[in-house]
């Protein structure tokens, strides 16, 4: 129980030193996110691959409202814990050649955030998990609005109103639970153990569901997104896109099936709809994006669309495909954001037409880069293929047209990833990508990380799957033995 | 060493090929990155050998080799396990013994290019995939294969990356297979909801449990991925454009090894269509308008390497064609010495090619055959063997098609009849136009023409022998032949349909082809040797089917019209009006109203306490009303 608490607090006390750390921020939060990750992995080789929680902590907090801090592991929660421990220090080294005004506040904001990201990933408690929440959402708002590039106070305002009124449907479904349940405390097992009609069940369905849509984004709750993965300074972005969004897919696994199970059997078909035709429709916006940024962000609606897909198709490999697919897209979707950074702190833009030729002059970041790109297609013997095979899978045991709209993404993606490989990377160098260097210390240690991680999980997946099996079994068996129970 | 404990070389070494030269590629010298590229292939070669006679000598005709398990969820269990059965044994045959000629040849013709590392490394990459390919004992591993060549193919078609337009055609190749690989990805997911498994070994036992619909729709999808990497119609066009490769890649990749991944995944399902009547008509009737379609286009190319492209697109349907009509072997047969022949002239033309200092339009050449002699001699022998005249290899194999396509139906006959009179025309054409006559460009350069060294000359010579005599692995029962091929295959379970047909009608069929096949040639030596026509430029006045041809029937242009320009504007559509007007319209619209409404609702707020006593009574009334009310 230490480890955990260890775990969880670990980057706040980094957060508090970094912010008084002055200009040596940047070493002090890069010493504290390794240490994180070391801690994490040193976890993940303790935890047991079995169904049960582990290092669960349950201490009184606010007794008189029932409120616990209850925190704990299963193989679902390792999963991302993990993920956001490893990518905390990756985006944190991709800064290294940013010089950030106030670089104390800035990395100690990172630092914040992972605090939040940790408590949500391994909250046991309504109320803890809420706190979590929107304890995430606080840094990374200032982040992307002190450190961000054009528009960023409007673009970010949108953001914040946006998923706040989202959190707000979760935090009514939340305490309505809290006033169902005979025990009035937060305890997701008291929430699991509740009795509630289909009615109820599909209110709270929408409650929770509108938060975590928002949160991926599902289409339609999608259009704050671009704007502010645009807008972001990159490591925003990245964390945004890397690891935040995962929060509502989490929280959809967690907490919406297992409490809601037959609210998801009444309306888990428009999830899916709704997902697939986020998939197609934003493939398709990412084909003739002119900003590569803003493309990578349409691309991520569309992966972020079939993980969804493949939870509500709701079966074994559906849900390990989601699983492994989170872990793969934090890590490609950090991989891609940073190339483009590198791009742009070389020639300032990221317009994919000013672009081009940059494969000549920079080889070393152009087999990174089609690396990461195959890893995104999902190529066999990429991290991307085992998760979309997997999820695609899942999506056609729910129906074969399901899978084959959602697969249109194998297409798809290949058509807007290959053209914008080819424009900013093929060709002839122009004036502006002449003098392209290529890339050298942290980037390259950042960038050959990822590349080995897309291969390392593409190649040998099994650990990812092992990890998560047991948990996931156990979710299923729970939800539909609950569902037999209401019908 | 048994079978067991080889087999995982054979990948392997192509593997660390490719890490080293890859990781060397500037620090490697050219002649150590050609011997280590070379090298193992070779190896890969020799143990393939070894293999193919100790199975030959086995009883048990199939091993299983297990790796690892790689992906499992719930019921689904992948391995990463091998097969090692007569089928794969004669692919790695092929694979690695064409492979390394190629590599060899590859070590002259590619000397002088700044990427020699990188060539080879992704040569080696190529080789490593394609033995996955053929070597994976499960539907998945296969497809690791499947789309591993598809990046190779991508990786060296665009091996000339600052030229935009080879980037381009590369980016067109990787995006036509995916739309076949989603068809051969729903496919194995039916494969598995079906039958329960993905493994080879406990599928096929259980094919006759399936459904008639159920395999048809398994082996339609099948089709699908089929015709995406052996570029049938609808999906071909990206294949002549892949010739923007290099040459040794148009004679590796997309004529003798890859492109025949589809007949190859057919042939190992073989089990599943023949139980698919449906399907085996539509796969007929596609290989037959393939075959046809591709080689009406082949007739008036002017670039040497684009004829043989489309002459490939063609064989392949001529291979689809058999596949259709049952006869397995007979386009596996195809497979491999068309693997002979296709890689022959390829290398031959590359050869041309470099002779000519990249010159690749047969209007510019002419009377080659006195400064080429061995070129032209071994390129003689591998048309001769395309167009389908005995004693050479394609003579064999094009006949055990067409006969069992007259057995199916005489129309199919006919349009494979017809295309093999096409074939021959234009390949000796093609022939006529690059060697006979006189050399159409200037003094200057005709001097500096010459015969290439012999690291790719001895490639060709051996593929001239093996184009020639190749038609002796499945020489036929009606010359006194034992069909070696066909009992080789039924080991791997490859299913195998006797002729129905009498001896004179078997002759009959095969003497009207070879009829056609001479009638051809001699048309072709009448228009390009006795009148030496030549094709004229691009913007002279053609015929109305002249165009159709030369343009390819304007499928690109269709294609360009009726799909990418559409998805194109809806993707601007989407983004535009629905993103950024309708649905943010509406977000934003949600945010102004409750700003407005909240303006509204602060005007109450007014800080006038006779309003909010009025306010007060108003509502303690309501409330004593509505109580009363209910009460």
């Amino acid at each position: 129980m230490e480890q955990l608490l260890l775990l969880i607090f670990l980057p706040l006390v980094g957060a508090i030193i970094t912010a008084f750390a002055g200009k040596s921020a940047k070493i002090v939060s890069t010493v504290f996110s390794v240490t994180s990750l070391v801690l994490a992995l040193v976890i993940a080789c303790n935890f047991i691959p079995n169904a049960n929680t582990q290092f669960e902590v349950n201490l009184p907090w606010i007794a008189d409202l029932g409120i616990n801090f209850h925190a704990g592991i299963d193989g679902i929660s390792m999963l991302v814990v993990l993920l956001t421990n490893l990518l905390v220090p990756i985006i944190i080294l991709s800064s290294y050649k940013h010089e950030y005004k106030n670089p104390a506040a800035f990395y100690g904001l990172i630092l914040f955030m992972q605090c939040g990201l940790l408590l949500v990933f391994t909250a046991l408690d309504a109320f803890l998990f809420y706190i979590g929440w929107e304890a995430a959402l606080i840094p990374i708002y200032f982040i992307c609005a002190i450190w961000g590039g054009k528009d960023r106070i409007r673009i970010n305002m949108k953001f914040f109103v946006y998923t706040i009124a989202g959190s707000l449907f979760m935090l009514m479904g939340i305490i309505y639970l809290y006033l169902q349940n005979p025990a009035h405390n937060f305890d997701i097992q008291a929430f699991y153990a509740l009795n509630l009609d289909s009615a109820q069940q599909g209110w709270i369905f929408w409650a929770f569901f509108i938060a975590f849509a928002i949160k991926m984004p599902i289409f339609p709750f999608h259009t704050w997104q671009p704007d502010t993965y645009t807008a972001a300074p990159a490591q925003g972005t990245m964390l945004l896109s890397g690891i935040m969004l995962k929060m509502g897919i989490y929280g959809v696994i967690r907490w919406l099936l297992p409490i809601v199970p037959a609210g998801v059997y009444d309306w888990g078909q428009v999830a899916i709809i709704l997902s697939i035709i986020g998939i197609v429709y934003a493939s398709l916006i990412a084909f003739t994006q002119k900003d590569a940024k803003r493309l990578v962000a349409y691309s991520s609606i569309a992966h972020v669309g079939l993980i969804s897909a493949g939870i509500f198709a709701f079966n074994q490999q559906g849900m390990q495909g989601a699983m492994v697919q989170m872990l793969s897209h934090g890590i490609n979707v950090v991989g891609l954001f940073f190339v483009l950074d590198i791009i742009f702190s070389r020639v300032k833009t990221n317009k994919i037409e000013e672009l081009g030729g940059i494969a000549k002059v920079a080889p070393q970041l152009a087999i990174a880069f089609l690396i990461i790109v195959l890893g995104t297609v999902a190529l066999p013997g990429t991290n991307g293929f085992i998760g979309e095979f997997l999820l695609l899978m899942g999506v056609y045991n729910y129906g074969i047209w399901a899978a084959a709209i959602a697969g249109l993404t194998i297409i798809f993606g290949a058509v807007y990833m290959l053209r914008m490989y080819q424009n900013v990377m093929l060709g002839e160098t122009n004036s502006l990508t002449i003098t392209f260097t290529d890339i050298k210390g942290t980037e390259k240690l950042v960038l050959y990380t990822i590349c080995a991680l897309i291969i390392v999980l593409g190649v040998y997946p099994k650990p990812i799957l092992h990890l998560t099996e047991a948990s996931v079994q156990h979710l299923l068996e729970q939800v539909n033995q609950k569902l037999n129970t209401v019908n | 060493m048994t079978i067991e404990q080889l087999i995982w070389l054979v990948p392997l070494l192509p593997f660390l090929g490719f890490v080293i030269n890859g990781l060397g590629r500037n620090s490697l010298s050219k002649g150590l990155v050609g011997i280590i590229g070379s090298g193992v292939i070779l190896a890969s070669f020799i143990i393939s050998v070894v293999i193919f006679f100790s199975l030959q000598g086995d009883t048990q005709k199939a091993h299983e080799v297990f790796l690892f398990d790689w992906i499992s969820a719930g019921t689904l269990h992948i391995p990463l396990s091998f097969l090692v059965d007569p089928l794969s044994s004669i692919m790695l045959l092929i694979i690695t013994g064409i492979g390394f000629l190629i590599h060899l040849y590859s070590t002259s013709y590619m000397h002088d290019d700044a990427g020699f590392g990188k060539f080879f490394s992704y040569l080696n990459l190529f080789v490593f995939f394609m033995l996955l390919l053929v070597l994976g004992s499960n539907y998945i591993v296969m497809f690791i294969g499947w789309e591993g060549v598809g990046l190779c193919s991508y990786l060296l078609i665009g091996f000339w990356y600052t030229n935009n337009a080879y980037a381009s055609a590369a980016k067109k190749a990787f995006v036509m297979n995916r739309i076949g690989d989603l068809g051969f990805l729903l496919g194995v997911f039916l494969i598995f909801t079906t039958f329960g498994s993905v493994e080879f070994a406990k599928v096929f036992p259980q094919a006759a449990n399936g459904s008639t619909d159920t395999l048809v729709l398994i082996t339609i999808l099948l089709f699908i991925g089929a015709c995406g990497k052996s570029a049938q119609l609808p999906l071909f066009t990206w294949l002549p454009d892949a010739m923007a490769g290099p040459t040794p890649v148009s004679a590796l990749i997309h004529a003798a090894t890859m492109v025949t991944a589809g007949i190859y995944m057919i042939a190992r399902s073989s089990v599943l269509f023949d139980l698919a009547p449906l399907t085996q008509h539509i796969i007929a009737i596609i290989g037959a308008a393939t075959a046809l379609v591709a080689a009406i286009i082949a007739l008036t190319q002017t670039d040497i390497k684009k004829v043989l492209a489309y002459s490939t697109v063609s064989q392949l349907g001529y291979m689809f064609l058999g596949l259709g009509v049952g006869a397995y072997t007979g386009s596996f047969f195809h497979v491999l010495t068309h693997a002979f022949f296709k890689a022959l002239l390829f290398l031959g033309a590359g050869s041309v090619i470099h002779a000519m200092h990249h010159e690749q339009d047969m209007r510019h050449m002419g009377g080659l055959r006195k400064k080429l002699p061995v070129t032209f001699l071994t390129m003689m022998i591998g048309t001769i063997a395309i167009a389908g005249l005995p004693p050479f290899s394609g003579f064999f194999s094009k006949d055990e098609i067409l006969a069992h396509a007259f057995q199916a139906s005489p129309i199919l006959w006919g349009v494979g009849v017809l295309t093999a009179f096409l074939t021959a025309f234009y390949m000796f054409r093609m022939m006529f136009l690059t060697f006979s006559g006189k050399y159409r460009g200037t003094h200057h350069e005709e001097s500096h023409v010459h015969e290439s060294p012999t690291a790719m000359t001895l490639p060709l010579i051996i593929l001239a022998i093996l184009a020639a005599i190749g038609g002796a692995i499945n020489f036929p029962h009606i010359f006194g032949g034992n069909e070696w091929l066909a009992h080789w295959l039924s080991g791997a379970g490859v299913a195998q349909h006797e002729l129905d047909l009498s001896h004179s009608t078997e002759l009959a069929l095969m003497a009207t082809s070879v009829v056609a096949a001479i009638i051809a040639l001699l048309y072709a030596y009448g228009r390009y040797v006795k009148v030496a026509r030549v094709p004229v430029a691009d913007e002279a006045p053609r015929s109305a089917l002249a165009k159709l041809s030369y343009h390819k029937f304007y499928l690109d242009e269709i294609y360009d019209f009726i799909i990418t320009k559409p998805l194109d504007a809806l993707s601007k559509f989407f983004y535009r009006i629905i993103d950024n007007k309708f649905i943010d319209g509406i977000v934003n619209g949600l945010g102004w109203s409750t700003n407005e409404a909240s303006k509204g609702v602060r005007l109450l707020q007014s800080g006038n306490v006779g309003f909010y006593i009025f306010m007060m009574v108003f509502g303690i009334i309501a409330l004593l009303a509505y109580t009363f009310y209910y009460i």
